[in-house]
């Protein structure tokens, strides 16, 4: 089954007029993994995903789903099947029937496809209401309509068009819960377009990170978080602190930065850095401690502009004088040891190992939720 | 829910109250004065007062031969109606489909199919006649006053079909497609149930609007005439109630139809809410 569900993209370029909506990208995903999709709205990943799914024709490049070429295959034949962000299902027709639609269209016989549906039906709990239209469906039904009526074709691949967007709190954490068992249960793969950062850190075995058209990076969910490929990734996935310096010396290894303020970063880097270069590095947020005294060397300080208390930790936001916030995740426990107050001067210190070099150019301020 | 607020009502309530009155006066007072004053007695005359009640002048509409080729005309303005309906609704359904994708030149193409709304209908029936008689054919009921009252019904059910289509939801034929639907399957199957309702308003219309057409019908339909035109020369030189019991005859006809639609759409929701009560 993994060889079969493989999908490989390969310069694959989507042009609307002069506008590049996916811009020249190249992307494998394993078979049975489960891929997500991330990015702002326009940044193509929808219009990727749409281009898998057959409805849309890349201008130029391939797509491969199992190694074979797919690229101009019919939609409906090339093993795929698409969950809508609407779930567009059909108002006409009952569950049954909705469920039934694409066995219908394949010349099955009536009984035996409803009886497929009705199956299929019962996997997604929803039997009971077999004979009801959709209309007198809630969000969370509809949903779970639509995934039978994409899975009744047995897919090697199961395209998702943010399918938990409008589904309040509650139910999209369970029905995340419910994606990722099917997923593990069928087998096959999944990919899945969200613009909501904990959804994609949750469910991924793969995160692609997506911007203007282009892949800014796709690797692990740990990965991403952990070892962000750029400055936009860095702050499109949170958790981060993004900072600037300039290389004063490097042994090709570990590199001496100025930062701003007039302070000194230890940072590990390529042989391809050269000395007097301007770069980026993150440092998490969690892992930030406070210090009295002297603003030590990997270290920075601001007075406090905003405290936030989350339950297992407390957001700090420190105003440095640069144009981002500095933001420190401290321990509860630790926070309410010693308090603080707005307009307080705080030192933040950290371990160099934590410095971590961003040599991504995309600088863009990754605003999360911007639709 | 407006009802719940026990306000006194102003003088606007009453004077709105009174026009709309004004209204549905204007509206069905004449055509209930004809309804009445066709069932007129054997000895009464146009006007009120009623001399007895009888359906004398609807029996003298079928023997008597006064009336020139009533028959004929009702037959062919039901028969013209029927196929203008039928190539409304298909040519509307299409048109409107195709002009969901913005093609070249669709914005110019939509205005000049519009324009014949606009130009008035006598003038058109003139061109129409004037063209078929360069082309050297000749002018009849079922050619040139077809394509006169498609030049009428065929603009009028584009809008409406546009309007039909605004709350169609493009995705359900992605869908469809995606499960692996034909073009054809995806139209059969999907595109044409979602749209049906509104595909019988139009057809409907395109219906009504043929059969009530006079400016256009005048000088596009040769040698027969068709009902509109019958009973425009009737009111010239007939002077019996029998003028009355045509009118009250066509309306009837008219109303059969719109009822004869409904009953296709409430026929077609009971179907579909035949699923909703279930049978497990």
């Amino acid at each position: 089954m993994t060889e079969q569900s493989r999908i490989d993209i390969r310069q694959v370029t989507k042009l609307y007029g002069r506008a590049k909506a996916v811009n020249n990208v190249d992307l494998t995903i394993d078979g049975g993994a489960y891929c997500c999709m991330i990015g702002p709205s326009g940044c193509g990943k929808t219009t990727l995903l749409r281009m898998i799914a057959g409805h849309e024709t890349p201008t130029s490049g391939t797509i491969s789903i199992g190694g074979t070429d797919v690229t101009t295959t019919r939609t409906g034949s090339r093993g795929t099947a698409l969950m809508f962000q609407n779930y567009a299902l059909f108002p006409h027709l009952s569950l049954t029937d909705n469920v039934a639609f694409s066995l219908r269209v394949k010349g099955v016989r009536a009984d035996e496809r409803r009886q497929a549906a009705r199956e299929m039906l019962e996997r997604v709990q929803l039997l009971h209401l077999a004979d009801r239209v959709p209309s007198e469906l809630s969000g969370g039904q509809q949903q779970r309509v639509a995934l039978a009526r994409a899975l009744i074709n047995k897919p090697k691949v199961l395209l998702l068009d943010e399918p938990l967007s409008a589904l309040d709190e509650f139910l999209r954490l369970k029905m995340r819960v419910e994606l990722k068992r099917l997923q593990n249960d069928l087998g096959i793969t999944f990919i899945h377009v969200t613009h909501t950062q904990p959804e994609a850190i949750a469910l991924a075995d793969q995160v692609v990170v997506m911007d203007h058209g282009l892949i800014e990076q796709a690797a692990s969910p740990r990965e991403i978080y952990n070892r962000p490929h750029s400055p936009y990734v860095a702050r499109f996935m949170g958790g981060q602190n993004v900072l600037s310096g300039r290389v004063e010396s490097t042994d090709g290894a570990t590199a001496v930065v100025a930062g701003p303020n007039g302070l000194t970063y230890d940072l590990s880097v390529g042989p391809e850095v050269r000395s007097g270069q301007e770069l980026r590095f993150s440092v998490r947020r969690d892992r930030i401690g406070t210090t009295t005294g002297a603003v030590p060397r990997n270290g920075l300080s601001g007075t406090v502009t905003n405290i936030e208390y989350q339950g297992t930790f407390v957001k700090v936001a420190l105003d440095t004088g640069l144009d981002e916030e500095f933001i420190i995740y401290m321990d509860d426990e630790a926070y309410f040891a010693r308090p603080r107050d707005v307009g307080e001067v705080v030192h933040a210190e950290w371990n160099p190992a934590l410095n971590h070099h961003l040599p991504g150019a995309n600088n863009s301020a990754g605003t999360p939720h911007e639709d | 829910m407006s009802q719940s607020t026990p306000t006194r009502r102003g003088a606007d309530f009453y004077i709105l109250a009174a026009f709309f009155g004004l209204f549905v006066l204007f509206l069905y007072g004449p055509m209930l004065m004809i309804f009445i004053l066709s069932f007129q007695g054997p000895t009464g005359g146009l006007t009120f007062p009623m001399r007895g009640v009888s359906t004398h002048w609807f029996h003298d509409l079928w023997s008597s031969s006064r009336y020139g080729d009533l028959g004929g005309a009702f037959r062919r303005s039901l028969i013209l109606g029927v196929m203008a309906m039928l190539i409304t609704a298909t040519v509307c359904l299409f048109a409107a489909l195709g002009f969901r994708r913005r093609f070249w030149g669709a914005g110019p193409i939509f205005y000049l199919s519009i324009i014949s709304l606009i130009v008035p209908g006598i003038l058109l029936g003139l061109g129409i006649s004037q063209l078929f008689q360069i082309l050297g054919l000749r002018l009849s009921w079922w050619l040139s006053g077809l394509g006169a009252h498609l030049s009428w019904t065929l603009p009028f059910g584009l809008l409406i079909m546009f309007a039909v289509l605004n709350r169609f939801d493009g995705s359900w034929e992605e869908a469809a497609r995606d499960a692996g639907a034909h073009p054809w399957q995806v139209l059969r199957l999907v595109t044409v149930p979602i749209l049906f309702p509104g595909l019988i308003a139009v057809a409907l219309f395109g219906f009504t609007l043929s059969y009530d057409e006079m400016p256009r019908s005048l000088l596009t339909v040769g040698g027969k005439n068709t009902l509109p035109i019958e009973i425009s020369n009737m009111t010239t030189n007939v002077t019996t109630p029998a003028l009355y019991a045509i009118g009250t005859v066509t309306s009837a006809v008219s109303f059969l139809v719109i009822a004869l639609a409904f009953a296709g759409i409430a026929i077609i929701q009971r179907q579909r809410s035949r699923a909703k009560r279930g049978k497990n």
